[in-house]
């Protein structure tokens, strides 16, 4: 190799670092707009509530509403359900939580839950289990009538998802 | 094969180098690898290329994330990662754009190997490997440009696979197979898109062949005479990195010019009509990269002579290395050749041209003229001229003309290594 | 020397015989696009007067599917805020369903819904035309062009000229008129001079005062085809303000990067000799 001794090593370096550090900069900038177009796009975004009429649903009757993707848990929860759900010990509860701070006031009767277990999101299976609430077959985890967690590996209760009462018989849910 | 004695220093990397010597391997590849000392800018496309490449797996792979190959929904998912998938519409005009400028820098790269003589001995495997990946291009580039299920997709598609309906007695079988049914349809949608997908990865693969079969023979020159002697070649970094990292930064230049300002220059309208198969389009172009061929496929008026020229204008680049007589390589030092080769870019142009024009009148005379003289050139031309010519004196050495008499026998484009 | 004679020569004949094709080719002139050039942005005003023209007007026969009403609150559109978008969207009757008891229903618009159709399928939309179709209007803006001859088309690409759709749809909106002498419509066709074939299927559909403007904007047919293109511009292509202006912000990086490269490259050559 013909490559003969530097005489201005500082200068040559200073422009390797600049040139370098300015790519770098460049490629990071890059990675951006591609690792983003992955995260939910507009049209999902958008697509945020649903809203479910109740009136159909009879006391006692739990039904799955689509969220999101995601399954929603309607129960229209018996007068004696509701009492099994209030009359708990908080120390009891792996996470303990009152049943009033799971639903509205006034509007105890309607449970609103996602439906996911939170041990690792199978579906949890209506009026199941020794609690009388939901039962997850995946692995065993028993929720009782307030979807709260009794038994079994997962740590928290059923979540909530945001809702409101848009009438005294419809709520929108996100 | 080794350029280097290359031993990592960290004791993690030197107990991988003993198992698997990859360090030295890359080292050799694109460190210590002696090239030329007096290649220019012409030689930066290879590079380029291997990063429009990338570019376009990157993009692509994205872009499939998001894309549904139906016929029902393939137009809309396009105008979805258009309108709602985050930065989508940057991911698909790099895209498509990335495709016009990955043939823009093939297209320039063929031409500076046909005016230096890449092609010659000892690089012909070389240059073959090269026609394969450019035919495996346009494979790709055709297949891709049929996925937005656009008008101009779906003509496009059904006047491609219609070559085929020119071959003798199994022509109709033949496309029928192409298409899985009776017509450019939802199967050939899918297996479009499945090859789309596919070619890309076969290209990188001829690809690292391409670049064994280089480092193995070394790089051609604008001299076009073989290295003798170190003092003829620089170590590949840094001299030929900071080179082709420049060019390439100008060509990113131009690149985002048309994703950010004209992305819908090099497209065609009536590709954002979605795709109809019961009414075509007036007047239907191929790509800009495909006009020349399209020009003579067009110029021939039997249809399976047509089909038959425009193949044989792309395979007879396989066979240039035995039609080109001449023991020089550079066109620098053949003062006849390099007329012609001008005469060919202009046919070139000229036949781009006239594939983007109405098959009419006096543009089909002049596309049959330009079709003839093409491979006229190929054929006759080069075979003949190489015992006609007489080359201009070749220097000694790379390194003589360079660091002699500068300026005298350094030609145009040989300007890079010159004391400043 | 030779070289440049050729490619002279080469150019006047690719000249010459492009000029004989553009004689052929139907002239459409430029206007003024506030989203023109590098820096080019919607005019906010422009495109809210193009909506309503659209929206009187267009949408009576032509179909928007792509374009969904909380587009029109996204950065870069309209600007109509969110709760104007939801205005315009319960403006609309959507058809929703099947129910829990198996039925279709309608129901007001919401942001996330698209565009509703003025038909029901294509069928039924040949059926009232006369067996033709009106097109959908989503991309419509790119799916209309200017041709221009190959000095012209090389020339457009340093000028960055991507306004052919909107030229094209301003000059058929504004361009009826009656037929020259020995041209025969049918009923149902009517002149147009930009149309290819110049017998189109839509009847005029603009005039004077048909469409209020209330920012005092002259109610003009010519205004209003001007304010519909730039509409249908930014339906078709939402995200041009985001383009150009990252655009920019490339370019300066783009520059400044490859400067430093030159330097690099230079400096690491200079100590060869």
């Amino acid at each position: 190799m013909s490559k003969t001794v530097t005489t201005e090593p500082t200068r040559r370096d200073f422009l390797y670092i600049a040139t370098a550090s300015v790519g770098a900069v460049g490629a990071a900038a890059v990675a951006w707009p591609i690792i983003s177009s992955m995260n939910p796009d507009a049209s999902v975004l958008a697509m945020s509530s649903t809203e479910v009429d109740l009136t159909p649903i009879a006391e006692g009757q739990i039904i799955t509403v689509k969220w999101q993707g995601k399954p929603v848990f309607i129960s229209h929860r018996t007068k004696k359900e509701i009492q099994e759900a209030e009359n708990v010990k908080l120390s009891e509860l792996p996470d303990p939580q009152p049943d009033s701070a799971r639903v509205k006031k006034g509007k105890e009767e309607w449970l609103v839950v996602i439906g996911i277990c939170t041990h690792l999101g199978c579906v949890p299976l209506g009026h199941e289990g020794e609690y009388g609430g939901w039962f997850c077959p995946c692995h065993g985890s028993v929720y009782d009538t307030s979807g709260r967690i009794r038994k079994g590996p997962a740590p928290l209760n059923l979540a909530l998802p945001p809702y409101e009462f848009t009438s005294d018989k419809a709520i929108k849910i996100g | 094969m080794s350029h280097s004695n290359y031993q990592p220093k960290n004791s993690v990397l030197a107990w991988i180098e003993r198992r698997l010597p990859i360090f030295g391997f890359m080292h050799g590849s694109f460190v210590a690898y002696p090239v030329p000392r007096n290649l220019n800018y012409w030689w930066t496309f290879g590079g380029i290329l291997s990063f429009m490449l990338g570019v376009q797996i990157i993009t692509g792979v994205v872009l499939v994330m998001h894309y549904t190959p139906t016929s029902l929904e393939a137009f809309n998912s396009v105008e979805k990662i258009m309108r709602d998938v985050n930065y989508g519409w940057l991911l698909r005009y790099i895209h498509a754009n990335g495709a016009s400028m990955f043939f823009l820098a093939v297209y320039i790269h063929i031409f500076r190997g046909l005016y230096y003589g890449s092609y010659k001995e000892p690089r012909e495997v070389l240059w073959i490997l090269g026609v394969i990946i450019f035919i495996l291009m346009m494979a790709t580039a055709f297949m891709g440009y049929v996925l937005p299920w656009g008008q101009m997709s779906f003509w496009a598609a059904t006047v491609i696979t219609n070559l085929f309906s020119a071959i003798p007695v199994f022509g109709k079988s033949i496309t029928q197979f192409l298409w899985g049914g009776y017509s450019v349809d939802e199967p050939t949608l899918q297996r479009f898109f499945a090859l789309h997908y596919l070619l890309p990865f076969m290209i990188a693969g001829v690809v690292v062949l391409h670049i064994w079969a280089l480092h193995h023979v070394g790089q051609g020159n604008p001299a076009g005479i073989d290295v003798k002697s170190d003092r003829d070649t620089v170590p590949f970094t840094p001299y030929a990195t900071v080179k082709d990292n420049f060019a390439l930064i100008c060509f990113m230049i131009l690149f985002a010019w048309f994703v950010f300002y004209i992305p819908n220059y090099l497209g065609h309208p009536d590709n954002y009509i979605p795709a109809n198969p019961l009414q075509t389009p007036p007047h239907i172009v191929p790509e800009w990269y495909f006009l020349p061929f399209y020009a003579i496929l067009r110029a021939i008026p039997n249809k399976l002579l047509g089909v038959v020229a425009l193949f044989s204008s792309i395979i007879v680049l396989a066979f240039l290395p035995w039609l080109d007589t001449s023991k020089v390589r550079s066109a620098r030092f053949r003062p006849l050749y390099k007329q012609f080769f001008w005469v060919l870019v202009v046919t070139c142009v000229g036949l781009g041209y006239l594939g983007s024009q109405p098959a009419e009148g006096i543009y089909v005379i002049v596309a049959r003229i330009l079709t003839a003289y093409y491979f006229l050139h190929f054929l006759v031309i080069l075979p003949v001229l190489g015992y006609f010519e007489t080359p201009k004196p070749l220097p000694k050495s790379i390194s003589e003309p360079v660091l002699g008499k500068s300026g005298v026998a350094v030609g145009i484009g040989a300007r890079a290594p010159r004391k400043n | 020397m030779r070289k440049t004679a050729l490619l002279i020569a080469a150019a006047a004949l690719l000249g010459s015989v492009s000029a004989q094709a553009a004689e052929q080719a139907i002239h459409i002139d430029r206007q003024p696009w506030s989203f023109a050039g590098p820096f080019g942005t919607y005019d906010r005003a422009q495109l809210q007067r193009g909506y309503r023209v659209y929206k009187e007007v267009c949408s009576t026969c032509h179909s928007m599917k792509l374009v969904a009403f909380r587009n029109l609150a996204q950065p870069g559109g309209p600007g109509f805020t969110e709760a104007q978008a939801k205005t315009v969207a319960a403006e609309y009757k959507i058809n929703d369903g099947p129910n829990d008891k198996g039925e279709m229903f309608e129901r007001a618009g919401r942001v996330t819904d698209y565009f509703p159709s003025p038909d029901p399928n294509e069928q039924a939309a040949r059926a009232r035309f006369n067996g033709s179709l009106p097109p959908d209007l989503s991309v419509i803006a790119k799916a209309r062009g200017v041709e221009s001859g190959v000095l012209r088309g090389i020339l457009n690409m340093f000028t960055q000229y991507q306004e052919g759709g909107p030229d094209y749809i301003y000059a058929y909106l504004t361009g009826y008129g009656k037929p020259p002498a020995g041209e025969e419509l049918t009923p149902t066709q009517h002149w147009n001079s930009v149309f290819p074939g110049h017998k189109t299927q839509m009847p005029p559909p603009l005039t004077d005062g048909q469409v209020e403007y209330t920012d005092g904007t002259p109610a003009t047919v010519s205004q209003y085809a001007r304010d519909v293109s730039a509409f249908l511009m930014w339906a078709a292509e939402p995200h041009l303000e985001a383009r150009k202006r990252i655009g920019f912000q490339v370019m300066i990086f783009l520059i400044v990067l490859a400067g430093l490269a030159y330097y690099t490259k230079k400096k690491v050559w200079a100590d060869l000799h």
